[in-house]
């Protein structure tokens, strides 16, 4: 509030961890899984498999040779049915599998201990294992533990700050692997040869911190950090300053300033692949919302379609008015409940027709709250202002391109005005914008 | 599956604030400096303001209705803008004075240049000024507090413009009244002025409820007084004469306050502050107004954008040395 206030802002959004203490519940085998090709950050992978294959579970059913990717694995063991295009909640098209389920669970032969001795062999079981931030981004794992700079990296962030509303799975990964996530940090501090690793927890999970501090114990250079419960503790960008003091400059990676992000629960999958040589096939996700007749964690198999996993949940209670897939901050609302759980899936929310209600935009008032809010010090108001007027150059100046999109804005906005959603489209227009100058200059010469 | 969901964009939950919860919040504000105006200055001060806010409504609804536009009376905008202009009135104000007062304000002022967040000035402050100068008696003719009959008297800082001008006080009315008034009976707004201007406490007490409501930051209230103080003190002036007397409290805290037209960063308001603290003392100690807060905040209301502009905040991680 004061303007000598160093602290990086945010929102006290309701915390609604309503499932913390619900044990994760595993699900059984569907009939059917539907296993998509775009489940991380870059290209789609290649299907591997065609219809009428017979898969196991860990087998690699999709690859691609591309950089930014990471393979996908079958799930279930049973029978290729089809390959299908679904549309993504984003609105873009994508290859998916559909196997029919013997219910056997039988393991693919590829499925076994792997041998890592070495960063190379390290990097390339992380690869294998198909990781990806599991914290919503799904930026391929193997990529982001090696950056060009890696002999400078001296910090390892894992992110446990799970500062969305409603979701509790990051939690329950601290409660019930926690020796998992720090067999997981002490392989990745050993291998990319990392001094330092921070455990970074919001307050509003204080067993979560003790569970965390009491196994980091004896542990040399992993120490546990409380975070203020104030969203969006967990965004990369906010998280390194938080915990380090460090601000990653524009168009820089948390690598420019010696820092390596986690998602907790990708450490502890990571630590699953490194033990027994199983890929993430399973996701543990957060199943709330309102409208969900028994709200719960469930442990389901990637490609479970999202209807099968509410079903498991006791159904609906209510008629259920929107559907995310995430947190409520930043999730995405889904058209129908068939689609399936993707890796970096962490919740599932029906909400009822009392929170599903849009609200009417009101013209801006100028409160200044967007601006109070920002985690990234942008100024919302401002930027809406240069978007209505397709002033790009003002756009450029108040920096649109740095806004993470965390939603803190339009949440505070008394006005109801839909300021992330002008923020992406004013991204995306600068971005075609400057192509378009570029172009006109190269022109010129 | 057709499940009738709705699709929006993230985020999916909103907090409970709303532009009229806002309002509603400066209008309870408000209240106490209404009970204050009522018990000093009798009834009228009520009919006065009930006029105004009823007044800026019809106006509000009429110019929306007529143009085809959203109806926007719901926000309560216009009944703040009413309720403040009538405090920026003497009770004794004929009332379609204020009525004119209201179209100024809410039409002029706010919907021609586009309704609610487009004004570029506070529409209760120019609705004040037009009747000042429009009006140049009836609106400084003074009521004085608990006379029944209609005595009019000066303002604090209309004796002290009088002393300073050499007018002898004997020649005036009575001489009870020309004496200046005790810092209490300052404070408790025992005073002659505008309706809502005079009651130190009871604006106070509309300042903590909208801080604590999260309403107002502390910012701008606390640059605008201080700078009155501190530089009325050092011009050789009364410091706390000059912060109890005329509109500095009521203008501090509810029109330097008001989001659309002062800066959105707390530097700027800061900036807003001082720049309309300085203004005042200079008016009220070498202008031909006694009184200035009216004049100080419809100027920084004007450059309140160029504020804005050189208060623009660097984001996290931009490149460095430019502005913004």
């Amino acid at each position: 509030m004061s303007i000598f206030d160093k602290r990086l802002k945010g929102v006290r959004a309701p915390h609604c961890k309503n499932t913390m203490d619900c044990a994760t519940q595993k699900m059984p085998v569907p009939d059917k899984v539907f296993i998509c090709m775009s489940q991380h950050m870059g290209p789609p992978c290649d299907v591997l498999v065609k219809p009428g294959d017979e898969v196991k579970v860990g087998q690699v059913i999709g690859d691609s040779a591309a950089f930014l990717s990471a393979p996908v694995h079958s799930s279930v063991s049973g029978k290729v049915t089809g390959i299908e295009e679904i549309i993504m909640p984003n609105g873009t098209r994508t290859k998916t599998v559909v196997i029919e389920t013997d219910k056997q669970q039988t393991y693919h032969e590829s499925v076994k201990k792997p041998q890592v001795t070495d960063r190379a062999s390290f990097l390339a079981a992380v690869r294998n294992a198909g990781l990806v931030g599991l914290g919503g981004a799904g930026f391929p794992t193997h990529i982001k533990f090696n950056p060009r700079n890696l002999n400078e990296v001296d910090t390892l962030i894992i992110n446990g700050a799970e500062c969305e509303p409603y979701i509790t799975s990051d939690y329950r990964t601290m409660m019930e692997r926690g020796e998992d996530v720090m067999m997981g940090i002490q392989a990745v501090m050993k291998y990319l040869d990392i001094p330092n690793c921070i455990i970074a927890i919001e307050e509003n999970k204080p067993k979560g911190i003790a569970r965390m501090q009491e196994l980091a114990k004896g542990l040399p250079g992993v120490k546990v950090q409380p975070l203020p419960s104030r969203y969006p503790q967990g965004a990369e960008k906010v998280l390194i300053y938080e915990t380090t003091g460090r601000v990653v400059p524009e168009g820089k990676l948390p690598a420019d300033v010696n820092c390596i992000v986690s998602n907790i629960t990708t450490i502890a999958h990571l630590a699953l692949y490194l033990k027994e040589g199983i890929p993430l096939i399973t996701k543990c996700v957060t199943v709330d919302g309102g409208a969900i007749a028994k709200p719960q964690n469930v442990e389901a198999l990637i490609g479970t379609p999202i209807k099968d996993v509410i079903d498991f949940c006791g159904g609906y209670a209510k008629e259920p008015r929107k559907l995310l897939m995430g947190g409520p901050m930043m999730g995405t609302a889904l058209y129908d409940d068939t689609y399936p759980i993707l890796k970096n899936n962490n919740a599932i929310l029906a909400f009822d027709e009392s929170l599903a209600e849009t609200q009417p935009e009101t013209p801006c008032i100028r409160c200044g709250r967007c601006v109070r809010s920002c985690p990234v010090k942008l100024m919302p108001l401002r930027m809406e202002e240069a978007f209505l007027k397709d002033d790009y150059q003002g756009l450029q100046e108040y920096k649109v391109n740095l806004c993470i999109e965390c939603g803190c804005c339009s949440y505070v906005c008394p006005a109801k005005r839909q300021l992330v959603q002008t923020n992406r489209l004013a991204k995306a227009r600068l971005r075609k914008w400057m192509q378009e100058q570029n172009a006109k200059e190269g022109g010129k010469k | 599956m057709t499940q009738n969901l709705v699709i929006t964009s993230s985020p999916h939950i909103r907090a409970k604030d709303t532009t009229r919860s806002i309002m509603l919040d400066v209008l309870i504000a408000l209240c106490p400096a209404l009970i204050a105006s009522v018990i000093w200055f009798g009834p009228r001060a009520l009919l006065v303001s009930a006029v105004c806010v009823g007044a800026s409504v019809l106006f509000e609804y009429l110019y929306r209705k007529l143009m085809h536009l959203d109806m926007t009376i719901g926000d309560l905008s216009a009944a703040v803008t009413g309720l403040l202009l009538a405090f920026n009135l003497p009770s004794s104000i004929p009332l379609w004075m204020a009525v004119i007062g209201c179209f100024v304000s809410i039409v002029i002022v706010k919907q021609l240049f586009g309704g609610l967040g487009k004004n570029f000035a506070n529409p209760a402050i120019v609705g004040r000024i037009v009747l000042l100068v429009s009006f140049a008696t009836p609106m400084t003719n003074w009521p004085v507090p608990l006379s029944a009959d209609a005595v009019t008297g000066p303002t604090p800082l209309g004796v002290v413009g009088a002393m300073a001008a050499g007018v002898d006080a004997s020649s005036s009315a009575t001489a009870e009244v020309i004496a200046l008034p005790s810092y209490l009976d300052m404070f408790l707004g025992k005073i002659g002025g505008s309706l809502g201007e005079t009651c130190t406490l009871a604006l106070l007490i509309g300042f903590v409820y909208l801080v604590a409501r999260k309403v107002i930051t502390v910012t701008e209230p606390l640059a605008f007084i201080g700078t009155v103080f501190v530089l009325s003190w050092l011009l050789g002036a009364d410091p706390v004469f000059h912060i109890l007397a005329g509109g500095v409290m009521l203008g501090a805290i509810f029109m330097g306050t008001d989001y659309v037209t002062t800066p959105t960063t707390e530097l700027g308001r800061l900036i807003f502050g001082i720049g309309a603290g300085v203004l005042t003392v200079i008016i009220r100690l070498y202008g031909s107004y006694p009184e200035g807060v009216s004049f100080a905040i419809l100027i920084m209301n004007i450059v309140t954008p160029h504020i804005d502009n050189l208060t623009r905040i660097k984001a996290l991680g931009a490149e460095g040395g430019k502005k913004a």
